[in-house]
């Protein structure tokens, strides 16, 4: 059952690459790729994997679709002619699907309990996790403490991304303000003018802030942690941007605000390493933060995982008002 | 070892990388630029410490959160390792403390503590690489180094630095994604990422079909991120539209990392355990290489833009690096990384000389430096000693890794005379296309109307600048005389990765 619903999920990703791959109209495009997120997300639920399928689709279908438009909304709808032969580009990607197609000749079959992954590090993992650790979901131990290194690296790929935003968008000195001008003089963007959305995002909001907030907290237990609430609570303030307009909701968290969010984010996570130093282990080491070695590791845990959800919700609303800002401009 | 001793390896990364987010927040003047130049000089002497552990017999690493690898991620830093921090730390410190009024000049005061902050994002992605002894480890620093030296590259005056960091990013995109698929499938089929670790369990899966696409797909990436010879194209526009601190520093560093993963995973991973992949190796990359240095340097002597032409010839430099790596010989090989050392201090040298070059002059093409040397004659003489170790005159550094590289082909017989003959006429385009700048701008007749802003009067670069120049020029010098270090790092690396293979 699970072989036919992955066969299912993975025909439909194929199609809609394609037909993203082959529209020349860029809304269309934007919008297939929230669907081909949504199925990787569908499909990563079905191998069980409901953390990763969480992210996705937080962050794939509904974060990146909301930058994509912004993006969109700087340029024009429709893809300009390709001034390139697209030959040469068309053989790359045939011959890069044909030798991974080759690779899978000798895979391990789906499912197989002797399959190598499952025989080295991950069943140590489940074996020695409740008495290192001790919570519940083990995917949320790995990633915060085992490899907790990458963690931190991967927040700070986030924390560059926004970074790389800022810089590049505020190359136009001043742009910002004079938009945020421009929407006080009266054409403002969003769904403040169409009652129906108005309505029902406001009632929305509240809940969705409430639902990150348990995702943040309940990631020991359940699928969840950082980077999922993280994308939950801006995309609650997303949605409240554009239904009472961008200006209110820098009222609420202005801009400085978001950049010590994040870069606060980054540093709470940092801190919790140097702490294990000053405490005479090692970097990143959770176990010596309390007497409790396991009483450490659950505190370590918990304090990374805010600092993640800090920095990912700053860096995405951030990235959200820079490009509204530039699209008053 | 001591306390501090044994934090080394994760300070490296962790100095840098936690400083970034401080450095964003400091908005007075001059400020971020100060935090960020201490920080990367701190970086410095973690690996000048680092180093001289590493020569007294240490090999440091380190158990990330306390769990030992391969459960948890480990970091090692051996000869190799330290010989390419050295050169990271080094060249971002020097970049930095030239580079203040270049930037002052090209980047606006409350952008700068987002530039500085991308910069040291740059050092600690890189340093990250270098220290990590883990395979996913090595492509999340991948991740953080490029995505912040798109952001620094993109801060060029010049719009189209932004085409240029389009095509970067791309490739660059493309080229990580290529060594993921390449790290998952050998995690499929080995259910390890620890590079040591995955050496030793692939061994009974070596000759399975997934295993030789990794090696594949892992190659192919680096490469392209590496700019080796034909998937350079994003260099030379890169390195010329970025501001020219940021190219003094990439140039220097940024495409040696790419080649020290490629050549670490390579020897660890795949020549022990793969049948015939020594073969492989050399005849995928030595073609590539002598292509390399021939339409590298062929393209640099038509090129007249100072920047893209030290861009082309970097292309040709990495076809040297390249060269003595697929000779897979002890030799060859220590040729290989000791010309990763010396060629970064020839184009650190020569890109810190055009950023000084640029403080007087607009444009930075030959036609239009008519005469600089005769204003700038300090500035242009640290260029030329840049230049004579590019070539690889004698006395200089850059002597050393060609003179490694001739006695490794001399080894291989008939081939090897056909590869010095490459070397020799790689070299002769080098003195054409240097030359070409010292003819224009010691011997041309001066042009007038090319000063950077109408009120400048063209002089010798700030004293500040200069001196930081030729302390970079004179390291050409020092390591062309005194070859200890670079020799010492090279030769040990290259012994602990050829060991690996039969």
């Amino acid at each position: 059952m699970t072989v036919l619903f992955g066969v299912f999920l993975l025909t439909l990703l194929v199609i809609t690459a394609i037909a993203i791959v082959r529209t020349k109209n860029l809304f269309v495009a934007v919008m297939l790729l929230g669907i081909f997120s949504l199925l990787i997300a569908a499909n990563f639920f079905v191998l069980d994997a409901a953390d990763v399928a969480l992210t996705e689709a937080a962050v794939g279908a509904g974060i990146s679709t909301v930058l994509f438009l912004g993006a969109l909304a700087l340029t024009s709808e429709f893809e300009r002619t390709p001034t390139r032969r697209r030959g040469l580009s068309l053989a790359v990607v045939v011959c890069a699907t044909l030798v991974v197609l080759y690779a899978t000749f000798d895979k391990p079959t789906f499912g197989d309990p002797n399959a190598p992954v499952h025989q080295h590090v991950a069943p140590w993992y489940l074996e020695n996790e409740p008495e290192l650790i001790d919570i519940p979901n083990v995917v949320t131990a790995v990633l915060g403490s085992f490899r907790g290194y990458d963690t931190l690296g991967e927040v700070f790929v986030v924390l560059t991304a926004g970074i790389g935003v800022l810089f590049l968008l505020s190359a136009r000195p001043g742009a910002g303000a004079r938009g945020r001008q421009a929407a006080r003089d009266g054409s403002r963007i969003g769904l403040q003018n169409d009652v129906i959305p108005r309505v029902v995002g406001r009632m929305l909001v509240p809940f969705i802030l409430l639902f990150g907030l348990y995702v943040q907290f309940h990631g020991e237990y359940g699928p969840g942690g950082g980077f999922q609430a993280g994308a939950l609570i801006a995309a609650a303030f997303i949605l409240y941007a554009l239904i009472e307009g961008e200006e209110r909701t820098l009222e609420v968290l202005p801009r400085n605000t978001l950049i010590a969010l994040a870069a606060g984010g980054a540093l709470l996570y940092g801190a919790v390493g140097i702490a294990g130093i000053l405490m005479g282990a090692e970097f990143l080491n959770y176990s010596v933060l309390a007497s409790d070695p396991i009483t450490g590791q659950q505190w370590g845990i918990i304090l990374i995982e805010a600092g993640v959800g800090m920095t990912v919700s700053g860096v995405l609303l951030l990235v959200f008002h820079a490009f509204a800002a530039r699209d008053q401009a | 070892m001591t306390s501090l001793e044994f934090h080394l390896p994760a300070l490296q990364v962790a100095v840098p990388l936690l400083l970034a987010p401080v450095v964003v927040l400091l908005r007075p003047r001059g400020l971020a630029w100060a935090a960020a130049t201490v920080t990367s000089l701190m970086a410095f002497a973690i690996a000048v410490a680092m180093t001289q552990g590493i020569l007294d017999g240490e090999v440091y690493r380190y158990a990330m959160g306390g769990w030992e690898a391969p459960y948890g991620i480990g970091l090692r830093v051996d000869r190799f390792s330290a010989l390419v921090l050295l050169l990271v730390t080094g060249a971002s410190s020097l970049g930095l403390l030239a580079g203040k009024q270049s930037i002052d000049r090209s980047i606006e005061t409350q952008r700068q503590p987002l530039f500085y902050a991308a910069w040291l994002l740059v050092v600690a992605g890189l340093a990250g690489i270098l220290v990590s002894a883990d395979a996913f480890n090595i492509f999340v620093f991948m991740e953080i180094s490029s995505l912040a030296s798109y952001v620094v590259v993109a801060g060029g005056t010049d719009r189209r630095a932004l085409p240029a960091v389009f095509k970067y990013l791309i490739m660059g995109t493309i080229g990580a994604t290529f060594y993921l698929i390449g790290v998952g499938l050998i995690y499929m089929m080995t259910g390890t990422l620890n590079l040591a670790d995955m050496a030793m369990r692939i061994h009974e899966v070596s000759e399975q079909r997934p295993i030789l696409v990794a090696a594949g797909f892992i190659t192919v990436g680096l490469a392209l991120k590496a700019a080796v010879f034909p998937l350079h194209v994003w260099l030379p526009n890169a390195y010329t539209y970025a501001p020219h601190a940021v190219s003094a520093f990439l140039a220097a560093c940024a495409t040696k990392v790419s080649l020290y993963v490629l050549l670490r995973f390579d020897f660890v991973v795949f020549q022990p355990n793969l049948l015939g992949h020594d073969f492989q190796f050399a005849a995928f990359l030595m073609p590539l290489a002598v292509l390399a240095i021939l339409v590298g340097s062929t393209v640099a002597m038509f090129e007249s833009n100072i920047k893209r032409l030290l861009g082309y010839s970097s292309v040709a430099q990495i076809g040297y690096i390249m060269l003595g790596a697929s000779l897979v010989s002890l030799t060859g090989l220590s040729a290989s990384l000791l010309h990763i050392f010396n060629h970064a201090l020839a184009k650190g040298t020569l890109f810190l000389a055009v950023m000084a070059l640029a403080m007087r002059f607009g444009q930075l093409d030959l036609a239009s430096l008519g005469g600089a040397a005769r204003r700038m004659p300090w500035t242009m003489s640290a260029f030329v000693v840049g230049a004579l170790s590019l070539i690889g005159v004698p006395g200089t550094a850059g002597f050393i890794s060609k003179w490694y590289l001739v006695t490794a082909a001399f080894a291989e017989g008939p081939l090897g005379y056909f590869l010095i003959a490459v070397i020799v006429v790689g070299s002769l385009m080098a003195v054409v296309y240097s030359w070409r700048i010292v003819e224009a701008t010691w011997f041309a007749p001066e042009v007038q109307a090319n000063p950077v802003t109408a009120e400048t009067t063209i002089g010798e670069a700030p004293m500040a600048m200069l001196a930081v120049v030729w302390l970079a020029a004179l390291t050409n010098i020092y390591f062309g005389l005194f070859t200890a270090l670079p020799r010492a790092l090279a030769e040990g690396a290259a012994g602990a990765l050829i060991a690996g293979v039969p």
